[in-house]
């Protein structure tokens, strides 16, 4: 089967455990996704299966996915494609639907996602500098004051200093799946996952 | 479907229809289940609830009492499988949705007057 699935970050909410103890968990509406590429080593130089994922209305699709799907065969318009590596074909085909079921209750699996933008940030929040004082006279408290050492008469590339944070991509791993609902493809996995509530997510499964 | 309701209906099946309704300021007994040793039983605590947390599934209700001269808080998740039933012995009549103040009061200052 493939080797994990896109989804879309529903929200947070909590849920009772067997022995009544509370857990934070995070619903992820996850696919249904349609294949609408397979990539083989002989045609493309590497193994990858390429799916779609979340309907859209026909204006929101362009001519070039339009056609693009239409070769695949699948009779949906989809907003996001991306592809899975795989060493071997799992042997899906084209425009096959492929739901939530691949993955099992009580499986561990890593979430990708883009993490929530923070805008231009300093260094105190951005990389956690000490910063200084608030009292006891000091007049500078959250600069990031020296650069470096004054013998290479620069800074080096790479220092640390304020700027854009957030909307990294970042992956979340050893989440377990708590509960799969496969009648709406709904997975609950224990914990949080990056990113902002209706992001594009990617579950999945770990191999090793 | 909305993002809030898909995430209200994954809760909905934790939640309990039949509680009774916990205002601040009345008195409560809380039936909880203990486990000890690989066996379970029910505890009875009693005190005043001091606050009441909405948020679904997550609503808790705290309630205090005095046990050997010792304030005890204990903050319970209402639709927890651990509590087994909620029992409101007395309605108080209070001005305050959160009677943190009661924390500073012993005896005589930290009476409640009854609801009729």
């Amino acid at each position: 089967m493939l080797p994990g699935l896109l989804g879309k970050k529903i929200g947070m909410t909590h849920l009772f455990t067997s022995e009544g103890k509370m857990a934070p968990v995070t619903v992820i509406q996850a696919g249904p996704v349609y294949v609408t590429q397979i990539k083989t080593e002989d045609k493309d130089g590497y193994e990858a299966i390429q799916v779609g994922f979340e309907e859209i209305s026909d204006k929101h699709l362009s001519f070039p996915k339009y056609g693009h799907l239409k070769k695949a065969g699948v009779q949906k318009n989809l907003r996001t494609i991306r592809e899975f590596r795989v060493e071997t074909q799992p042997g899906v085909e084209l425009g096959q639907e492929i739901g939530v079921d691949i993955f099992a209750e009580g499986e561990v699996v890593t979430v990708t996602g883009t993490s929530k933008g923070k805008g231009f940030q300093g260094g105190v929040k951005r990389y956690h500098f000490k910063g200084q004082h608030m009292t006891h006279g000091y007049m500078t408290h959250r600069r990031p004051l020296s650069s470096g050492a004054t013998g290479p008469q620069r800074v080096f590339k790479g220092t640390r200093k304020p700027g854009r944070m957030g909307t990294d991509t970042v992956t979340q791993k050893g989440l377990k799946v708590i509960k799969i609902d496969a009648e709406r493809n709904l997975i609950l996995v224990d914990g949080s996952v990056p990113g902002p509530n209706g992001a594009l997510v990617v579950i999945n499964k770990v191999t090793r | 479907m909305s993002k809030q309701m898909i995430l209200t209906s994954v809760a909905e099946p934790h939640i309990k229809a039949d509680l009774p309704d916990i205002c601040p300021g009345d008195t409560v007994k809380v039936h909880v289940k203990v486990r000890e040793g690989g066996k379970e039983r029910v505890q009875v605590y009693e005190g005043v609830c001091i606050a009441v947390k909405h948020g679904g599934i997550a609503k808790t209700v705290t309630i205090r009492k005095i046990s050997n001269a010792v304030g005890v808080e204990r903050t319970f998740p209402v639709h927890s499988p651990m509590v087994e039933k909620f029992e409101v012995t007395r309605k108080g009549k209070v001005r305050r949705a959160k009677l943190y103040y009661l924390r500073g009061k012993v005896g005589k200052d930290a009476r409640i007057k009854e609801k009729r």
